[in-house]
């Protein structure tokens, strides 16, 4: 042994330390990305097949847009449905963690309760921010264009990444009920395929069955879809928004308070 | 008692219908390593995680430096390291990374974390690897640095759940060194384990737990004894030779108790290895020089059969029962005969 610093007061409190804690851990599950870059790519490839394939395959058969060329229908689904998918690898991670046994070192330190789940639902919000941006330009590149004005569209992107957030809290939840990351993956699909596909992100919900109706064009995906193309379109925005912030103010308020007692009983 | 850093009463813990802990009570002195030993299953890492503040009990209490594990986890958790089962670090970060990441978690003040860091990467021989992700390490590596790790506060009470388990001599040998170590410095540690060899090493006092009871509390050298010691078996090739060596082994082993089984000779004894010289000896001047030498420290499987009449995993329902009909197993009947007879 070397040098001994002196012995610390064991009561002292770090000022800040929820803070401290939540960007410690954030940074942490950065670094994941940057070691781990298969990580983005896949995260990045499957909404670009999507693009491709409704862009050039199907979308040619998509009818009722009216006078909207498809191409600009379909991107802000396609934004909606990357970050809806994204949303798994919150708790594909945290599921890690707890096999890892990583967890139950977190939960044996003096550390924020909350922590753990802030700072890594944080750090898949930056994800999403870098995932959402490749996507637009993507969707540039597939001739997409705004008909509103820059501001609009920064705030249609706000409002997915914000969507993509709140999900992260329902997928903190069921990463910590499964706890195995295969069982997190395979979770996750039949859970989200219904909500992605029997939603307006890829087709008009008009051309659905009646019984199908109600269901596709409340639920939150098609909220959040409808929302961001109010504001890449044009037309009437403040009600569809408003709703879609509704939707992601509810599930936050619903599933952190569920994430943050199923972590502290996560073991 | 004021000297006891840890202090259990009646601690149980159920997961559905199974009761990994029925009711244990456990005091721990200050400033030595107590051994929980047990087989897979027993319920060491439960208690650990109690003790932790990891789990929550479901009656009893638990107190360590004075402090509730319950009531007051959050000043438990201000003074207690914990090493868990899995070598908890993340492999995707280096193993600076992870010590700052587990510093800054632990609440240590910022100036102080990157030098901690360093200390304690230099005194587990990690230097050279600190700027290498995890993942690239041995395991011995890795639980190096799972220690280091839950040493970042300089906690007065450790933890250490099976930390050998999965390492080679070498590595194994260097771990219980640096626990030595720390418990030089007045550290308090709780070292759960399935090896009688590495409680018998590291603890001064041992508790033996099964199926969530505790079955045995006592020093490791009064529980070797209880088992009778060092085991030395001399294969023959003939039965006929065996039982002519016999009695050359009982008059060179003097009070051990010795015995043939098909053609192997068994002294058991608490003298251990010196025995086995005077024993060869008048072996070699009569030509009966064994064909295989077999000398076996008593494992935690005899201290379970001496205990409780049952092996340590996998104990059939008949065995769990009771003692007597177990003896029909023919294979354990020869063993549980002379352990039966030595224990009176």
């Amino acid at each position: 042994m070397t040098t001994r610093t002196a012995d610390l007061d064991l009561d002292h409190e770090v000022p800040f330390g929820a803070v401290r804690d939540t960007l410690a851990v954030t940074q942490r599950n950065l670094i994941h990305f940057f070691r781990i870059p298969q990580l983005l790519v896949f995260s990045t490839i499957q909404p670009v097949i999507f693009v491709l394939l409704w862009r050039y395959v199907f979308g040619g058969a998509v009818r009722g847009t009216g006078p909207i060329p498809y191409v600009d229908f379909l991107m802000p689904g396609i934004f909606v449905q990357t970050v809806v998918f994204g949303a798994m690898g919150t708790s594909i991670g945290l599921a890690s963690d707890i096999k890892s046994g990583l967890l139950e070192r977190f939960l044996s330190l003096p550390m924020s309760r909350s922590a753990v789940l802030t700072g890594r639902t944080i750090a898949d919000l930056v994800r999403n921010v870098f995932v959402v941006m490749l996507m637009v330009l993507v969707g540039f590149a597939v001739g997409f264009r705004v008909h509103t004005n820059a501001a609009a569209f920064l705030g249609g992107l706000v409002l997915v990444v914000l969507f993509g957030y709140a999900l992260s809290w329902i997928f903190a939840t069921v990463g910590l009920l499964v706890k195995d990351p295969e069982t997190a993956q395979a979770a996750g699909f039949p859970v989200l395929a219904p909500l992605v596909f029997a939603s307006s992100v890829f087709v008009p919900v008009e051309t659905m069955p009646d019984w199908l109706h109600a269901f596709a064009r409340n639920q939150p995906v098609s909220v959040t879809a409808s929302a961001v193309r109010a504001l890449t379109i044009g037309g009437p925005t403040s009600g569809e928004v408003i709703q879609a912030i509704l939707w992601c103010a509810a599930i936050v308020a619903v599933f952190a308070p569920i994430a943050v007692r199923f972590y502290r009983r996560a073991l | 008692m004021s000297d006891d850093a840890i202090v259990v009463e009646g601690l149980v813990k159920r997961f559905g219908e199974v009761a990994a802990l029925d009711g244990i009570d456990l005091r721990i002195p200050a400033g030595a390593i107590f051994g929980l030993l047990g087989p897979n299953g027993a319920g060491k890492t439960t208690a650990v995680r109690i003790l932790a503040t990891v789990l929550q009990p479901d009656a009893g209490r638990a107190e360590v430096l004075g402090l509730d594990v319950v009531r007051e986890a959050g000043a438990v958790r201000r003074r207690v390291g914990l090493a868990g089962q899995f070598a908890a670090v993340d492999g995707n970060l280096t193993g600076r990374e992870n010590l700052r990441l587990i510093g800054k978690l632990a609440q240590l003040p910022g100036p102080r974390i990157l030098p901690r860091a360093d200390e304690l990467l230099e005194r587990f021989e990690l230097t050279e690897a600190a700027n290498r992700p995890v993942r690239t390490y041995s395991g011995g590596m890795r639980r190096r640095l799972d220690i280091a790790a839950s040493l970042m506060r300089r906690p007065p009470v450790l933890f250490l759940d099976e930390p050998t388990t999965g390492l080679d001599l070498h590595s194994r040998n260097e771990l219980w060194s640096m626990i030595r170590e720390l418990v030089e410095e007045g550290t308090t540690v709780l070292l759960t384990t399935q090896y009688l060899e590495e409680a018998d090493r590291l603890a001064s006092r041992v508790a033996v737990i099964d199926h969530g009871h505790v079955i045995a509390n006592d020093t490791p050298a009064a529980l070797k004894a209880r088992l009778g010691g060092t085991v030395i078996e001399l294969g023959y090739p003939e039965p006929s030779v065996a039982g002519r060596a016999l009695e050359r082994v009982a008059a060179a082993a003097g009070g051990s108790h010795v015995e043939v089984e098909a053609s192997t000779v068994r002294v058991t004894s608490e003298e251990g290895a010196r025995l086995l010289m005077g024993v060869l000896r008048p072996l070699d001047s009569d030509g009966l020089e064994p064909a295989t030498i077999t000398v076996r420290e008593p494992s935690l499987d005899d201290v379970f059969l001496a205990l409780t009449g049952h092996h340590a995993e996998g104990a059939a329902p008949a065995d769990v029962a009771g003692a007597g009909p177990a003896d029909a197993v023919p294979a354990a009947a020869g063993r549980r005969g002379r352990r039966g007879r030595r224990m009176g």
